[in-house]
């Protein structure tokens, strides 16, 4: 994979085969993309906004796994299931705890309440695993967290066929129902919601990876750990904080999905988990901005596939998410922001 | 510099055996590094220098044997703790966080510290022994060259205002007037006082600055004495300084 990325990095003025067909494949989509356009507006404005809704909720998931992939090199397959349970979390908060069935004020502020609960409650799970878990394999052959990671998937998983049963449970929406509506394009306000809530989010993590003590160090581990730890970096406590980090993203992912759906299950983090991974792939693991533009760009194109007038429709939803991520792995291994992985000595 | 009432020497290492794995590296090394001196380990490749060095700095744990400094055991202790103590590591291949500007790489030296004023003055200290990283200030030290890399790798180490500055190799691929100018440093820096525990494979450089040595091989301490007479003396003038 590194002398595929080598090809592609110097690729920028060299035009070999895979350069071509990867250009005339995104020239393909684009004209696709105007054609439905063209044939019906407000349609294709209608879905790609929904479609970006979506996306923000697979960035904030696709950050999980891009924090914790740029500090330890683990890909944490058991993050979409820590999602799964935040949502669960969320409902039996809203639900069981406060019988909330409809929105009004009161529900609204269940709604904060649960929605800080379920951060807390993601972030104290992904740092128990972290450090009960992965800790203790630190230093042994990359492939033993990441069977571990397989590992704490299943068992979340199990948990959560515990917790809530193995059918799906619906729910009411406690936030506001209704549709924005502008001209003939209507938008519900809960996908909006995830959007208005996801940029806040975004800001934070940034300022804080960027700007304070704690992000420093993140980035000084990131970089190398034993030259972290020569400064004074406690490593540990340092990787513990990325994996809650990455948690919190994940249970504000969980209520936004919860309240957008209406209905969570056991698996449901599966699935999404991989659409999230995917989009962090496709923004460059790693990488901050692109799990952000991973996800946004994996919900248009998915939005506009199973909306669009000339779309595939949505039983081709998840087959095109994955022809992404393949195309991802021959045109451009390293994502579209994501520096060489030969970084390390 | 902080005052403190232990006395004997400053950085006791006590027959320390460190593996990797099944291997030993260090086979029962002894050292000793008194308050004020430059005290070198010269030696081949895998004489067990650098080892000895990331023992002390607690980057891995001997399996036996003792580390004291100023008459506190840190065997054992993680390595974020033995830098709060007041020791300090260039690390040998310089590991200088690549992504990051010089500047960042220098705040990085002073994670600990919170006294503003003494970080400026440190800033400044250290700008003006290698006025070359001023200039490249908000570089990103990924992109200085290899000479440029091994100064901010020192210059971040003193930012941590250390009572010990370890230096691993610090003239390792480097051209020959900036092993001189690195050296000329090292002199510089302990005129101030510091105490400085050097690990050099260009043993005629380290020799010449150091007050004592420890010639390694194979893991244990195969010669000891003043830099001086070790420079005389045949032996090592055979094995390390080409005859």
């Amino acid at each position: 994979m590194s002398s595929m990325s080598q090809a592609v990095r110097g690729g920028g003025r060299e035009w070999n085969a895979t350069n071509v067909v990867g250009v005339a494949l995104l020239g393909l989509i684009g004209l696709w993309i105007l054609w439905n356009f063209i044939d019906s507006p407000t349609q294709v404005i209608q879905v790609a906004i929904l479609g970006l809704c979506n996306g923000a909720l697979y960035a904030l998931i696709a950050l999980g796994y891009t924090l914790v992939y740029g500090i330890i090199e683990l890909i944490n397959f058991a993050h979409g299931d820590l999602f799964m349970l935040g949502s669960v979390f969320s409902a039996m908060i809203i639900s069981d705890w406060f019988g909330q069935e409809t929105s009004n004020p009161t529900g609204w502020a269940v709604f904060a309440l649960t929605f800080v609960a379920a951060m807390a409650f993601c972030a104290a799970i992904n740092v128990s695993v972290d450090q009960l878990a992965y800790r203790r394999l630190r230093n042994a052959p990359k492939l033993a967290p990441l069977i571990t990671a397989v590992g704490v998937s299943f068992i979340f998983q199990n948990v959560g066929i515990i917790w809530n049963g193995s059918a799906p449970k619906s729910q009411n929406a406690v936030l506001p129902g209704g549709s924005l509506e502008i001209g003939d394009v209507r938008v519900p306000w809960t996908y909006l919601f995830t959007v208005i809530i996801t940029i806040p989010l975004l800001l934070l993590l940034t300022w804080i990876v960027q700007k304070t003590r704690q992000g420093k160090a993140m980035r000084a581990t990131a970089q190398d750990p034993d030259a972290a730890r020569l400064m004074g970096i406690n490593t540990n406590r340092t990787i513990a904080f990325t994996f809650a980090l990455g948690g919190a993203m994940a249970g504000a992912a969980a209520i936004m999905y919860l309240q957008n759906n209406g209905t969570t299950r056991y698996d449901a983090g599966f699935q999404l988990g991989l659409i999230a991974f995917t989009a962090a792939v496709l923004g460059g693991v790693g990488n901050l901005t692109g799990a952000v533009l991973g996800g946004l760009l994996i919900g248009l194109i998915q939005g506009l596939n199973d909306g669009a007038p000339h779309g595939l429709g949505q039983e081709w939803s998840q087959s095109v998410v994955f022809s992404i991520l393949i195309a991802l792995m021959v045109f451009r291994p390293s994502g579209i922001l994501g520096s060489p992985t030969s970084e390390k000595v | 510099m902080a005052t403190n009432a232990h006395t004997g020497p400053m950085l006791k290492v006590e027959n320390i055996h460190v593996y990797y794995g099944n291997i030993a590296a260090v086979k029962g090394i002894s050292i000793e590094v008194n308050a004020g001196e430059i005290v070198t380990m010269i030696g081949s490749n895998g004489a067990g220098k650098s080892t000895t060095m990331r023992a002390i700095s607690g980057l891995i744990a001997p399996r036996r044997g003792v580390i004291e400094f100023e008459g506190r055991k840190i065997s054992g202790m993680p390595g974020h703790e033995v830098t709060a103590l007041g020791i300090s590591q260039s690390p040998e291949g310089r590991r200088i966080f690549g992504r990051m500007t010089v500047d960042e790489n220098l705040d990085l030296g002073a994670f600990l510290r919170n006294d503003k004023d003494g970080i400026a003055e440190d800033r400044e200290y250290v700008y003006g022994l290698f006025p070359r990283l001023k200039e490249r200030i908000h570089q990103k030290a990924g992109t200085l060259s290899g000479g440029e890399q091994q100064m901010l790798a020192v210059a971040r180490a003193l930012m941590g205002r250390p009572r010990l500055l370890m230096l691993d190799e610090p003239s390792m691929g480097l051209a020959p007037m900036l092993v001189e100018l690195i050296f000329n440093t090292i002199r510089q820096i302990r005129e101030q006082g510091m105490t400085i525990l050097l690990v050099e494979q260009n043993a005629l450089a380290a020799l010449d600055i150091a007050d004592r040595a420890y010639v390694l091989e194979s893991g244990v301490v195969k010669q000891q004495g003043s830099a001086k007479d070790l420079a005389a003396s045949d032996d090592v003038r055979k094995a390390y300084l080409g005859g």
